[in-house]
């Protein structure tokens, strides 16, 4: 169900599992966002979904390939990208080489592909001799992106990308997503501001207890009460 | 007060404390430098050091009687420095191994810290063990070449004053390669692809292994380069004070003190630290009898040695740094960490 998907996943981190049989999935150029309580499982399920925790049952493809027992590095190679919600820069670099790190696996001339990142984050072209340490929390996010963009990821996945960053620049990094999604990368997010992920969500995931309560487009998801009711406050 | 006594002062303690200071000082900084390495990639106090040290001075020492046995000599430098390059290959090799059968099963197991640290004992006295059995407890003078880049003798000829300032070769020789070390280690660290990753790996583990840096590889160049900083460190301070192999595990203390006080996993507070130390013991283990003597006016001159510890109490320096430093700012100078 998508070009990369995991299908009914189990799993969890020994003892009972987390995940419950949910199924989520991402095509090419849309945004897919997984929301849900408190413990439901969403990063659980993201980690999953890039080798970070081996799944009991259950499946994950990209682009029509099993991919359930490669290690993260791997999908790193088959174009997946992740930014993790913690710790998801090196802060004693600068901002330029936590930028090259990114590219590590790429042997070819990335300073193009550097351009780009920087044309999107333009704050990062002004702070690219900075360690990456120093920065607000909006700009390591920002920072935290560009890394994962380096390999040119067909898949780019997020956990919490707004975690602890104002609402201004919670809209700022939401409308760079939308640009990075305009160029063809599927995006998979988890998203604890719920309402403003549906909100610029292609599709929406809405998890409880490790299963699928409600999947369907963000705008249909915003728009049932029930959805409304019992996750987004009314 | 005439201007020859306060030279004569400042000449008395560059010959007594600083120049010693600095040979002194870039010995331990480059053992404090692998110690740092090995801190900030592996994540564990590594014992060891010190005896890798004074196994790579011992490989050293070897190939210098081989290359002395063929007539091979370095001019007016120490033959060791020709045996340097086997000495490195050989302690490297050593690292690697241990690595191979001892760390890499605990790295495996996900043991804490603490048990490495254990671990590195038990390889501290493996190595101690094997290098009395090869080269002899006995102490061996390997340093050959001309022994002085200035005489004490000529140094008064030429300036007319009545202190003299000897610098040894081995004395230049240590800063000088020190020096050359060092920079070579920055540039690695700070400009080279590989040296980034060890950066990278060093400052977030996970992340790290999210942008496709292969453990094992940043691991096996972590050994290569702290075999190879504990060969020359090794060597340097043979060649300088002599090759006695128990005082190579005496050594550990200062070079741990130099990495702390520094910042541990800090390459920079690794260098700095070195030199607080090595000067820190010097000055307080000087006599300022004769510096007083020049500075005071008069022929007065003190009854006493004033020396504020005996040279015996060498060692308590480093420690007592050490213990500052821990209580006052336990991150060190640079507050390290990372590399």
């Amino acid at each position: 169900m998508g070009f990369l998907s995991g299908e009914s996943m189990f799993g969890g981190y020994g003892g009972a599992d987390i995940l419950q049989g949910c199924s989520i999935g991402v095509e090419k150029g849309e945004i897919a966002v997984v929301v849900g309580p408190n413990g439901a499982g969403k990063s659980t399920a993201m980690k999953a979904m890039f080798g970070m925790l081996s799944l009991r049952e259950g499946s994950v493809e990209l682009d029509g390939r099993e991919i359930s027992d490669l290690p993260p590095q791997e999908r790193v190679t088959l174009g997946m990208g992740f930014v993790p919600q913690n710790a998801n820069v090196f802060t004693s670099m600068t901002v330029q080489e936590n930028l090259e790190m990114g590219a590590f696996i790429r042997r070819d001339d990335f300073s193009a592909t550097m351009e780009q990142v920087f044309s999107l984050f333009p704050v990062l072209a002004e702070k690219r001799a900075q360690p990456a340490g120093e920065l607000s929390g909006g700009q390591r996010q920002q920072v935290a992106v560009g890394r994962a963009l380096m390999t040119q990821p067909t898949v780019l996945m997020l956990d919490e990308p707004t975690a602890g960053v104002s609402p201004i620049v919670m809209d700022e990094l939401f409308d760079r997503i939308i640009e990075i999604a305009k160029t063809g990368i599927a995006i998979l997010m988890v998203e604890q501001n719920a309402r403003q992920a549906l909100g610029i969500a292609d599709r929406g995931f809405v998890l409880v207890q490790g299963q699928n309560r409600y999947s369907d487009t963000g705008a249909a998801l915003l728009a049932d009460p029930k959805v409304r009711k019992a996750f987004l406050g009314g | 007060m005439p201007m020859t006594d306060i030279l004569n002062a400042l000449v008395l303690l560059s010959n007594f404390v600083l120049v010693p200071g600095l040979a002194y000082g870039s010995q331990l900084a480059l053992g404090a430098l692998g110690v740092t390495m090995v801190y900030a990639v592996l994540r564990f106090s590594n014992f060891a050091h010190g005896e890798t040290m004074s196994f790579g001075a011992m490989v050293t020492i070897l190939m210098t009687w081989v290359l002395q046995e063929r007539g091979v000599g370095f001019g007016p430098l120490p033959t060791a420095l020709l045996a340097l390059p086997i000495g490195i290959l050989g302690t490297v090799l050593v690292c690697l191994v241990f690595d191979r059968f001892v760390y890499r099963y605990y790295r495996r197991q996900k043991a804490p810290p603490v048990t490495y640290l254990i671990v590195s004992v038990g390889i501290l006295f493996i190595l101690s063990g094997v290098v009395r059995f090869v080269i002899g407890p006995q102490d061996r003078v390997f340093a050959d070449g001309e022994r002085f880049i200035l005489k004490a003798r000529a140094f008064k000829e030429l300036t007319g004053l009545d202190q003299g300032l000897a610098i040894k070769t081995t004395q230049g020789v240590t800063v000088v390669t020190a020096v050359i070390i060092v920079a070579l280690l920055f540039w690695f660290l700070n400009r080279t692809r590989t040296g980034k990753s060890m950066r990278a790996y060093s400052d977030n583990e996970d992340l790290a292994l999210l942008s496709g840096i292969s453990p094992a590889r940043v691991v096996a160049i972590t050994w290569i380069i702290t075999g190879a900083l504990a060969a020359i460190a090794g060597t340097l301070y043979g060649l300088d004070k002599g090759y006695k192999p128990f005082t190579y595990l005496g050594l550990v203390l200062p070079i741990f003190a130099a990495a702390i006080v520094g910042g541990v996993g800090n390459p920079l507070g690794a260098i700095a630290g070195g030199f607080v130390i090595a000067l820190s013991e010097l000055l307080l283990t000087f006599a300022y009898k004769r510096v007083i003597a020049y500075l005071t006016p008069g022929d007065w001159i003190p009854d006493g040695l004033v020396q504020l510890l005996a040279t015996d109490y060498k060692l308590a320096v480093s420690f007592v740094i050490l213990v500052i430093v821990l209580l006052v700012k336990p991150t060190g100078i640079f507050s390290g960490k990372t590399l």
